[in-house]
């Protein structure tokens, strides 16, 4: 099923996408320093949104400064079109700018995400914007906001490296599964938020622009289009990622990321695409034209 | 002043919302795709020292935030960008969040704008500077982050010396300066990720 919503039930009272003009030209001036210095993550003046910290409030406000009347919106939480975290924020651009908003990644101009890139390859001239909860790789590592900040200008890294070491020491290869550190533009290391690392190959020479948005810890960054994006990785220990033995049970895609589904309580299980646009449209072309 | 003769202040744009949106998604675009010319499709009233997408660039990002540097300071493009920006205009050009050049024979060495520090790379100065014509055709070879193999870009009034200082700066990366060259209601955008080959 394809939902889509239209301006009809535009909201009066707000200026055009919830945000205020001052806030946005300062958002605006920290993505163009973002842009300009891929992977450095830029301090913006974040601000109070109507939804908690957590609930994507940095990815609000980077689409609401970008967004124009023009454009057609997109958003997902883990792939999926019509989870709460997507239906409300995408309801909320509606509401608030009378956007076009679409399921469809190629119809999208603007692509709101949480926690995936879409299988559909992006195009030039298209924008993805992602929620970020903690944008410093370096965190839990050095919790001084000023020593992680003198090693991002210093490019010292060796503590990232170690800690993927001792992954490889105590399990035989490295654990992390999402959130995998990247190199951007062979200079910055940058936190990907929490996609799968399924998507990292996804962002290296991507031709869409990718912002990011931390609304808590009040951070912007961004990798620009056709930018090398490499992850962290050993020589003796490449970067892989995740594989399955399955194929989607609904399209019988082999090629995209899988979720998991319990079935019942006897553990009947099922794997299918976490992106659900990708999976809808396979299914649609193999059966085309039922009503 | 003398208020009798004083010209009237230009508006700023029709429809504020809307035409800074436009220019800022013209900018974002440019500033991803280095070296490519792009239109802002805004014409705002300005004075005539302004080129369209100059003043269309400063009343979209300036504002009490962001001291401006004047290369030289036509007092009504001082008076029109207070009035509508609020900005506070600086002489010192390490102060400047924003340079507008108008002249580029005369401007100074890219290394006089603040290049940021390597904590706060992002505390540099953004570089506007009023060209006489842009084109992808010939001129120099950029690339880099955001150009897919190699861009080429003439950009009329600006030496080779100017270039070469501009590419030997980039060796303190990520500190530097960004450009935004402009040229009546068209933009090409140089951030300091670009390589540039003379």
């Amino acid at each position: 099923m394809r939902i889509s919503t239209s301006a009809a039930d535009t909201m009066e009272g707000y200026n055009f996408a919830y945000l205020d003009e001052h806030t946005k030209r300062m958002i605006r001036r920290a993505i163009l320093k973002a842009i300009a210095i891929p992977g450095y993550q830029v301090p913006f003046g974040s601000r109070e949104m109507p939804l908690p910290y957590g609930w994507g409030t940095g990815g609000i406000q980077v689409t609401a400064a970008i967004i124009g009347p023009d454009d057609v919106l997109k958003v997902i939480d883990q792939g999926s079109d019509d989870t709460t975290n997507a239906v409300n924020i995408r309801r909320f651009f509606a509401r608030t700018t009378g956007v076009k908003t679409t399921e469809r990644t190629g119809e999208a101009t603007i692509i709101q995400t949480r926690h995936r890139i879409p299988e559909t390859p992006l195009r030039d001239g298209q924008i993805i914007v992602y929620q970020v909860p903690i944008p410093e790789m370096l965190r839990w590592l050095e919790p001084r906001e000023a020593e992680t900040r003198k090693m991002h200008a210093l490019g010292e890294y060796g503590a990232m490296h170690v800690k993927l070491y001792e992954d490889i020491a105590h399990h035989g290869h490295i654990a992390a599964t999402y959130d995998y550190p990247v190199i951007v533009n062979e200079r910055y290391l940058m936190r990907p938020s929490p996609i799968p690392k399924f998507d990292n190959p996804k962002m290296h020479m991507n031709p869409a622009l990718q912002l990011f948005g931390a609304g808590r810890e009040k951070r912007i960054y961004a990798v620009p289009p056709y930018t090398a994006v490499r992850s962290l990785d050993f020589e003796d220990h490449p970067f892989e990622t995740q594989r399955w033995e399955h194929a989607c049970e609904l399209c019988g895609a082999t090629d995209s990321f899988l979720d998991e589904v319990i079935m019942d309580d006897r553990g009947k299980r099922m794997f299918v695409c976490s992106d659900s646009d990708y999976c809808l449209a396979r299914r649609e072309k193999q059966q085309p034209a039922v009503a | 002043m003398d208020t009798a003769t004083a010209t009237p202040l230009a508006p700023g744009f029709e429809q504020r919302v809307f035409d800074s949106i436009k220019v800022f998604r013209a900018l974002a675009d440019a500033m991803a795709h280095p070296g490519e010319i792009r239109r802002v499709n805004a014409r705002p009233p300005a004075p005539t020292q302004l080129m369209p997408a100059a003043a269309a660039m400063c009343l979209t990002l300036l504002d009490f935030e962001t001291p401006l540097w004047l290369q030289t300071s036509h007092a009504s493009v001082a008076d029109y960008l207070r009035f509508h920006c609020g900005c506070p205009m600086t002489p010192e050009a390490t102060q400047a969040s924003f340079a507008l050049i108008t002249n580029t024979l005369t401007m100074p060495a890219v290394n006089t704008f603040n290049a940021g520090e390597p904590e706060y790379p992002d505390r540099s100065t953004t570089l506007m500077i009023q060209v006489e014509s842009l084109s992808n055709a010939s001129g120099v070879r950029l690339s880099g982050p955001g150009v897919r193999d190699a861009i080429y870009l003439d950009v009329a009034g600006v030496s080779a010396t100017y270039w070469r200082e501009l590419q030997a700066s980039r060796a303190a990366f990520p500190c530097g300066v960004d450009i935004v060259f402009i040229w009546g209601e068209r933009i090409a955008a140089l951030p300091r990720t670009t390589r540039v080959s003379c």
